[in-house]
């Protein structure tokens, strides 16, 4: 069963045409990567699953756990399941860890949403989610407040950027925690290494999805024929 | 229900705890209009209050080496459709005393009520002196507020002031703080202020940090909607070496609201430093649509973006 179908999606944006005809499905509990290099449409392509303002598709169909929710607002589709964690998370003043994750969370213990992204609650709880936490630590926030909410898909979008090599190791375990509890992921990244934990990859380049499959298949067409591209190149000079 | 137990009323809905008024082991002084509905005194602050025609006299002495353990509370209300109260503080903080004022200011019902503060608080060396001020106000927006006050904090004294009005409808308010900083003093002001109808902002803080190594910090967070209009002028001044501050304006609109952040910095000493930073701007999409993928809808959103700031 699929609990993401993406239908002909197309996306434009200052009259740039920045993702063309998206198809792809995510099956029911699998972790999905969208794998691509810098630019490629990616985020763009998380924000319009989300629903994000200003990603609205110009054509296309979103399909979510049976429902069509192309139209429907952001809060709808979370309230139906469905989340995002950002590369760059929003800051917000005043507003503590605490009280931030427990905005949406099914999950009773904030202490614990912490401890799995190896912070310290006590030390976390009661700090704002300010401009005062350093990059790192508000990335494992998000990823705690993720947990808390206990989506049917969580939309990750580079869940590894800013995150020192000791937290990756757990990034990774973590992800896999969450499958296991029954949350599908959309992983989206520019790193090999992280698509390597995805059942199956949609390599995406320049706003095209251009293969899709096996991961270590989809990976091995990355190397071999996508980052020897000129195109490949300058966009990771980004 | 006599004036007294209204006035408790009305001090708990603003948030206050009215057995402090019974309790005395703490300072307290409750005025209703322009009566002195209850006052208590405490070893190390001298109280005395008295009635004029229009509000009250309040003078207010924390002895040198004084520590108040408990904070000194304020309650000044009024509670009739229509009034007028004239709060005169003259405040002293002897050497190295240390006190906390939490002053309540309560209008429930006001259609046309005038409050105006003129305070002279003086912090002496050492000494600490924290003032913070919250009102609860009505939904008429029928209420005028004019707290002006001067300030001297001596060498190495310090003074932080907060003032915020969150509940209720904002009428018009004018608030005029100016601090002068002597040596190694430091002044913190911070308001908090929503607004909303055709409410009136209008906040003008000073402070001079005229003593080296002062410190001063003029914080503001403002947010108004519908036609309400706000005008925040935060002007901070150095003119001693060591000395350092910072003056720091959020302001968030709605609506048809408008918005106006005057910081001025002016610094007449090489080895001294006055930064500032001042946004005006609707709530940030991004929080905001961060919180509607936990699944809030969109006000209620908006609501916590807009708490925070205010927190």
């Amino acid at each position: 069963m699929f609990i993401l179908k993406v239908e002909n999606l197309n996306l434009s944006r200052k009259g740039h045409q920045i993702l063309k005809d998206i198809n792809f499905k995510v099956k029911k509990g699998d972790i999905h990567c969208i794998l691509g290099p810098n630019g490629a449409g990616k985020s763009s392509l998380a924000y319009m699953l989300m629903g994000i303002s200003d990603y609205k598709p110009d054509k296309g169909k979103i399909y979510f756990n049976g429902n069509e929710v192309t139209t429907w607002a952001i809060w709808q589709r979370a309230r139906s399941g469905l989340t995002l964690a950002w590369q760059d998370p929003a800051r917000f003043e005043g507003l503590t860890v605490e009280d931030y994750i427990k905005i949406g969370a099914k999950k009773s213990s904030v202490s614990e949403a912490l401890e799995d992204v190896l912070l310290n609650p006590n030390e976390y709880i009661n700090l704002a989610v300010d401009k005062t936490l350093s990059g790192g630590e508000r990335k494992r926030i998000e990823l705690a407040s993720i947990i808390s909410m206990k989506p049917k898909l969580a939309i990750l979008d580079e869940p590894d950027s800013g995150i020192d090599i000791f937290a990756f190791d757990n990034l990774i375990k973590l992800l896999k925690d969450l499958k296991s509890q029954g949350t599908t992921i959309l992983l989206i990244t520019h790193r090999e290494e992280v698509a390597l934990i995805s059942d199956k990859t949609s390599l995406i380049c320049d706003g095209r999805i251009v293969k899709e499959g096996k991961t270590l298949e989809v990976i091995e067409y990355y190397r071999t024929r996508c980052k020897p591209c000129p195109r490949y190149i300058s966009q990771a000079k980004g | 229900m006599e004036d007294y137990e209204l006035m408790l009323n009305a001090y708990k809905t603003a948030g206050g705890t009215p057995s402090v008024f019974n309790n005395l082991e703490i300072a307290n002084l409750l005025v209703h209009n322009n009566r002195i509905l209850g006052s208590n005194s405490v070893p190390g602050l001298v109280l005395t209050s008295k009635e004029t025609n229009e509000g009250v006299d309040i003078d207010l002495t924390i002895k040198e080496g004084c520590k108040i353990i408990n904070p000194v509370h304020l309650c000044f209300g009024v509670l009739p459709k229509e009034g007028s109260q004239v709060i005169n503080i003259r405040e002293k903080s002897e050497p190295n005393s240390v006190v906390k004022i939490l002053a309540h200011c309560v209008f429930p019902n006001a259609i046309k009520v005038e409050h105006i503060m003129e305070a002279n608080f003086e912090i002496e060396e050492n000494a600490s002196f924290e003032y913070t001020e919250v009102h609860y106000h009505g939904l008429s927006g029928g209420v005028k507020v004019v707290p002006h006050a001067k300030v001297k904090v001596k060498n190495n004294g310090r003074f932080l002031a907060t003032f915020s009005l969150l509940h209720g409808r904002v009428g018009e308010l004018d608030i005029d703080y100016e601090v002068l900083v002597d040596e190694y003093g430091i002044m913190e002001l911070l308001a908090k202020v929503y607004g909303y109808g055709e409410d009136k902002i209008k906040i003008k803080e000073t402070g001079i940090l005229k003593g080296s190594s002062s410190r001063g910090l003029i914080k503001s967070r403002i947010a108004v909607r519908d036609k309400a209009q706000s005008e925040v002028v935060s002007e901070l001044t150095a003119h001693a070496p060591g000395a350092r501050g910072h003056v720091d304006c959020i302001e968030i609109i709605q609506g048809e609201a408008k918005a106006k952040a005057i910081p001025i910095v002016y610094v007449t000493d090489s080895l001294a430093k006055i930064t500032h930073e001042a946004a005006i701007g609707s709530v940030d999409k991004k929080q905001v649509e961060t919180l509607m993928a936990r699944g809030l809808k969109e006000d209620k959103a908006i609501d916590i973006v807009i708490s925070g700031i205010l927190k």
